[in-house]
């Protein structure tokens, strides 16, 4: 009996020891718009549209990222260069129906589309969330620095024919190898 | 007619100063509440209105003030809308009978530094706090929410558990004052305060008290994780901050009775009485701050077996012991 009563009193100090011990320390509180933590350069966020090293346009208006977009958000229109280069003719993302999963980023077979630490895009009209192309387009080329898709898509444009590089063969005629 | 007149005023300005510093305090004892609960939490708590957040009562009243006021569709519209009065003027009323100081002399009249000065005080005492719990009861079953019926419930099976022992509680104090009434229980004091000769029925009625006032550990009527918010969830509006004034006014009253019954009430030597008896309810809510931040709350099981089983038997026997020692 004693020893029980002891044992309750000793933990009901320890317990008020604890808090005390917490009042005596300095508060780890991060005062957000006075102090902005910085984000992991891969946390998800608002996203954008890159351009490759020589900067160019990256997206080739694929449709991927749209089509494994869950909630729909990404919506454009495809259109071809005079140099034979597949580009966006618009490209819109609705970011008040984003989920920032980053799913676009992933399929993204070009890394044009990226998602990139910058979270503070909240806006008084929810109109003002539909981002167009010239929002999204950024004039670097984001996480992946060295990527040009054109240089390794065996695609002819304005500056390669198709298999001219030193890595590529010569394209295969497929209409001369028929049974 | 001119005395009675002159009394009159005299009291009116007396109730004036008591509510005006009561409510103040009662502002800023959240503000010192979430502040303190903050550090105790190692963060910084309210700080954006003003410096040190001292603005945040203000914005928080202002905020208040301003919410749509909503009455449930199917609630019991008059009881639903007077159970807040209820809790805060009963919290209110009851420091009616405190002593705040000795009697002063006032261009030649003796003004006693006491709202009213009954000879039952502590009878008084107990049937307001019992009225507070009545006030909750019923707004949790005016609003025809189970949630809130569920809360004001669960305040009145706590107030069985801990009513019987915070009376019991003070029954020592009596004995030693030979009175019901908080002027002479404080004048007994003048040697010694209680708290040195009655450390077992200080301890109960610390715990009761705290019970009483529905502060952590002892919240089962708010229970906010498993009731909503439990007998006040379909409050809004002011009508909610008369709950929560009610709350904060319940901590300085109890602080003020702790002070009364056993830590000799507004004596103490340099300051002036009053500001004792404030300096003793400040480190009373201080205590309590500390105490929501360290304990978990009670199952409503756990409370009544605490209640019957080890409050009610101490203070019987404490009682016992008080009286056998001053019978020799």
């Amino acid at each position: 009996m004693m020893t029980e009563i002891f044992e309750s009193v000793k933990a009901l100090g320890e317990g008020f020891a604890a808090t005390f011990k917490h009042l005596l320390r300095k508060p780890i509180t991060e005062e957000y718009p006075e102090y902005k933590r910085p984000l992991p350069e891969r946390s998800r966020a608002r996203i954008v549209l890159t351009c490759d090293p020589d900067g160019k346009e990256r997206c080739v208006a694929c449709y991927l990222c749209s089509s494994v977009c869950p909630v729909s958000c990404i919506s454009m229109q495809s259109a071809e260069n005079t140099d034979g280069r597949r580009y966006a003719k618009w490209f819109r993302i609705n970011l008040g129906r984003c989920i920032y999963c980053g799913l676009c980023e992933e399929a993204c077979p070009t890394s044009a589309i990226q998602l990139t630490p910058d979270f503070e895009n909240s806006r008084l009209d929810i109109l003002n969330l539909v981002f167009e192309k010239q929002d999204l387009l950024v004039d670097n080329c984001g996480k992946d620095r060295a990527y040009n898709f054109y240089k390794h898509a065996g695609i002819k444009t304005d500056s390669f024919d198709k298999g001219t590089r030193d890595f590529e063969t010569e394209p295969v005629n497929v209409k001369s190898n028929l049974p | 007619m001119i005395t009675w007149i002159a009394g009159l005023i005299v009291l009116l300005i007396k109730m004036a100063l008591v509510l005006g510093v009561l409510l103040f305090l009662a502002a800023y004892l959240v503000w010192a509440e979430r502040k303190l609960l903050g550090r105790l939490q190692v963060r910084l708590g309210p700080n954006r209105a003003g410096i040190f957040g001292l603005l945040q009562p203000i914005a928080d009243s202002i905020k208040m003030l301003c919410k749509e006021d909503i009455v449930p569709e199917a609630a019991d519209k008059i009881i639903f809308l007077l159970a807040p009065a209820v809790v805060a003027t009963t919290a209110l009323l009851m420091f009616a009978v405190v002593p705040f100081g000795p009697e002063i002399t006032l261009m030649g009249k003796q003004v006693p530094l006491v709202i009213s000065d009954i000879n039952v005080g502590l009878l008084f005492v107990f049937a307001m706090a019992s009225l507070g719990v009545y006030g909750m009861a019923l707004g949790g079953w005016a609003s025809n929410s189970k949630f809130a019926l569920l809360g004001g419930i669960r305040g009145a099976a706590q107030m069985i558990s801990y009513e019987l022992a915070l009376g019991l509680s003070l029954v020592p104090v009596v004995m030693l004052a030979q009175s019901f009434s908080l002027v002479d229980i404080v004048n007994a004091q003048a040697d010694y305060p209680f708290i040195i000769v009655q450390p077992i029925a200080f301890v109960i009625f610390v715990i009761s008290s705290m019970a009483e006032s529905k502060r952590i550990p002892f919240d089962l009527p708010e229970a906010e994780n498993e009731l909503g918010a439990g007998f006040h969830t379909e409050y809004s509006g002011m009508r909610f901050g008369l709950f929560f004034i009610g709350e904060y006014v319940h901590m300085q009253v109890f602080g003020a009775l702790i002070a009364v019954f056993f830590l000799g009430g507004w004596r103490g030597p340099f300051l002036p009485p009053p500001v004792w008896l404030l300096i003793k309810i400040i480190i009373a809510a201080l205590v309590m701050i500390w105490i929501r931040g360290t304990l978990p709350r009670l199952r409503y099981d756990q409370l009544m077996e605490m209640g019957w089983k080890i409050l009610i038997p101490a203070s019987l026997i404490n009682i016992i012991i008080t009286g056998a020692v001053i019978l020799i």
